[in-house]
């Protein structure tokens, strides 16, 4: 085995402890779960949070004058403000709730192009990006006659911004007709950490609206929005210990002012008459109907949760699995790692010869082991290799050098099974 | 043929029952799978091909008298193992048979999760196709 490098502040047998899910066995063995960039586990501390809201405080917020609403009022209003802490927005309602990154991007797509896209203008996005962070441009841009533009992506699963700093020559960069970048900070199928930041700031000289599709990046990296200068900010709640169906939209202040309302209903309106109606202040104003609550609170406390630990001693840890695992499969015979960037977070995507990625995460469940397959939602990028899917290992602070280790000797037994 | 539908079914239930653990059954789909070319490559094209979101498979059915005969192939194993089982079921039987006869070998032999909707491998497609191939040569009769 490896020796790690990792800070002594870090005991990965007391994280391991507070999943309860990492007790359960599957088809008999000790579950292993590399699955967590499609959803990550959720600690105790969480469950019991959202739990704990129904069973003491359940009622509807900001309606009600009696105990149960203010207290489950207060109690969303304080997520919110622990979720502004966390991503260093300036202020609590630029944090608006959503149901997840999807229904970000879409909120996000949906009001700002109406405010801003007209024909022949321009969308610019990544050939890296997962499929909710293209289609809803895509919607936009027919809607308006737009054109919908794609940064390259090199060999190695990186962004090929050659052309980016230049003059606007390059078809696929920023042009005198951009008016939105919309670029994932990490991705979902290569685990590459995209430099958005400076991506940003280009795109800011030419008075472009940034939109960054943050899902990948918030359960591994600090997030400050203020320090990378983006406009908007989505991402989701359950990749980052949090429940289901709840995520966030992060949106600069002025930009939210002047945008139309997307969905319209109750909790997002002023007054409403058959003639006219006036909107809500924000964040109001973009959360039409009573919200996810228990999600919202749930939220707060895995934030809380997270803040607990250094969340640089987390990132070496997966960064150790990550290089651990790197170096062990790539000694199976005829394996290809699809996603070999400088920077990435701790996601193994791979392709092995004469192995359908069907049959190898079949097998390795029959192990115990979870891992996800196929197209990850990116068949742009799958064109880009030339495959039609890859098996993602995709690490979390709970994961251990052990189970990469049960991983490749379950890749090695079904690999021998298929040839 | 001479064994019903539901012989064939039972003769798979015993040839999987005398397989032990699990790595015994998915050695034997992988062996069913890599016994043939369950299609001609002429056949393996678009329009033969049903979309699942794992894997692929391609079917392709022709009338033969009364009974209908089946060909498919999919580019992952295991699911190639479970095409070869289903067509060794359905094929050269009567429209009537193909469409009447509930499949229980699969639940039955362990390998349930591969026929569930939500695995969306092409199997279940496939199914459904075999069965609407049976149901227009039945109307043609």
């Amino acid at each position: 085995m490896e020796p790690v490098s990792i800070k002594p502040t870090f005991d990965v047998d007391e994280i391991r402890a507070q999943f309860p899910i990492l007790k359960e066995l599957v088809h008999g063995q000790p579950l292993v779960y590399f699955d967590n960039a499609a959803t990550s586990q959720k600690p105790r501390r969480v469950i019991k949070a959202e739990s704990a809201y129904y069973a003491k405080i359940n009622a509807n917020v900001h309606r009600g004058v009696h105990t149960l609403s203010t207290l489950a009022t207060e109690a969303q209003e304080a997520a919110r403000e622990t979720v502004r802490a966390h991503i260093n927005a300036k202020h609590a309602h630029e944090v608006i709730f959503t149901a997840g990154t999807t229904a970000s991007l879409n909120l996000v797509a949906n009001s700002l192009g109406q405010m801003l896209l007209k024909k022949a203008d321009e969308v610019l996005i990544s050939g890296m990006e997962h499929h909710a962070n293209i289609v809803p441009w895509q919607l936009a841009c027919e809607r308006y006659g737009a054109k919908l533009k794609v940064i390259p992506v090199n060999e190695n699963g990186e962004l090929d911004i050659s052309a980016i700093p230049g003059q606007a020559r390059n078809d696929n960069s920023f042009s005198d007709r951009t008016k939105i970048l919309a670029v994932s900070h990490v991705s979902n199928t290569l685990g590459t950490i995209n430099p958005v930041k400076e991506l940003i700031a280009e795109a800011k000289k030419r008075g472009i609206i940034t939109v960054v599709d943050g899902a990948q990046a918030i359960p591994h990296l600090p997030v400050d929005v203020q320090d990378l200068g983006c406009d908007f900010y989505a991402f989701s709640g359950h990749k980052m210990y949090a429940p289901t169906g709840i995520g966030v939209l992060y949106g600069r202040e002025e930009l939210l002012e002047q945008m139309p309302p997307w969905q319209g209903g109750g909790e997002m309106i002023d007054q409403v008459t058959f003639e006219k109606t006036t909107y809500a202040k924000l964040p109001f104003k973009f959360e039409a109907g009573t919200p996810h609550i228990a999600g919202i609170i749930g939220l707060g406390e895995a934030v809380r949760w997270m803040q607990d630990y250094d969340l640089s001693a987390m990132a070496a840890h997966e960064h150790a699995l990550l290089e651990h695992g790197t170096k062990e499969l790539l000694a199976i015979d005829g394996l290809r790692i699809i996603g070999t960037a400088k920077k990435k977070v701790g996601v193994i995507s791979f392709v092995i010869e004469g192995v359908h990625h069907y049959d190898l995460g079949t097998l390795l469940d029959q192990q115990g082991i979870a891992v996800r397959t196929g197209h990850h939602c990116t068949q742009p990028l799958m064109e880009h290799f030339g495959i039609s899917g890859t098996t993602r290992a995709s690490f979390a602070p709970f994961n251990t050098i052990a189970e990469v280790d049960a991983m490749v000797a379950a890749t090695k037994k079904a690999v021998k099974m298929l040839r | 043929m001479n064994t019903t539908l539901e012989q064939a079914q039972q003769e798979i239930v015993d040839e999987f029952a005398m397989l032990g653990d699990w790595q015994d059954r998915y050695e034997q789909l992988i062996e069913l799978g890599k016994e043939l070319p369950l299609i001609a490559p002429e056949f393996k094209i678009e329009e033969n091909l049903v979309r699942g979101c794992q894997s692929r498979v391609w079917l392709t059915a022709e009338p033969r008298g009364e009974t209908v005969h089946f060909t498919a192939d999919s580019d992952a194993m295991i699911t190639k193992g479970l095409v070869a089982l289903l067509v060794r079921v359905l094929n050269d039987r009567t429209p009537q048979e193909i469409m009447s006869t509930p499949l229980t070998f699969i639940d039955r032999i362990g390998l349930r999760e591969h026929l569930s909707p939500n695995r969306s491998n092409g199997l279940v497609a496939m199914l459904d196709q075999m069965k609407r191939y049976a149901l227009a040569y039945s109307a043609k009769q």
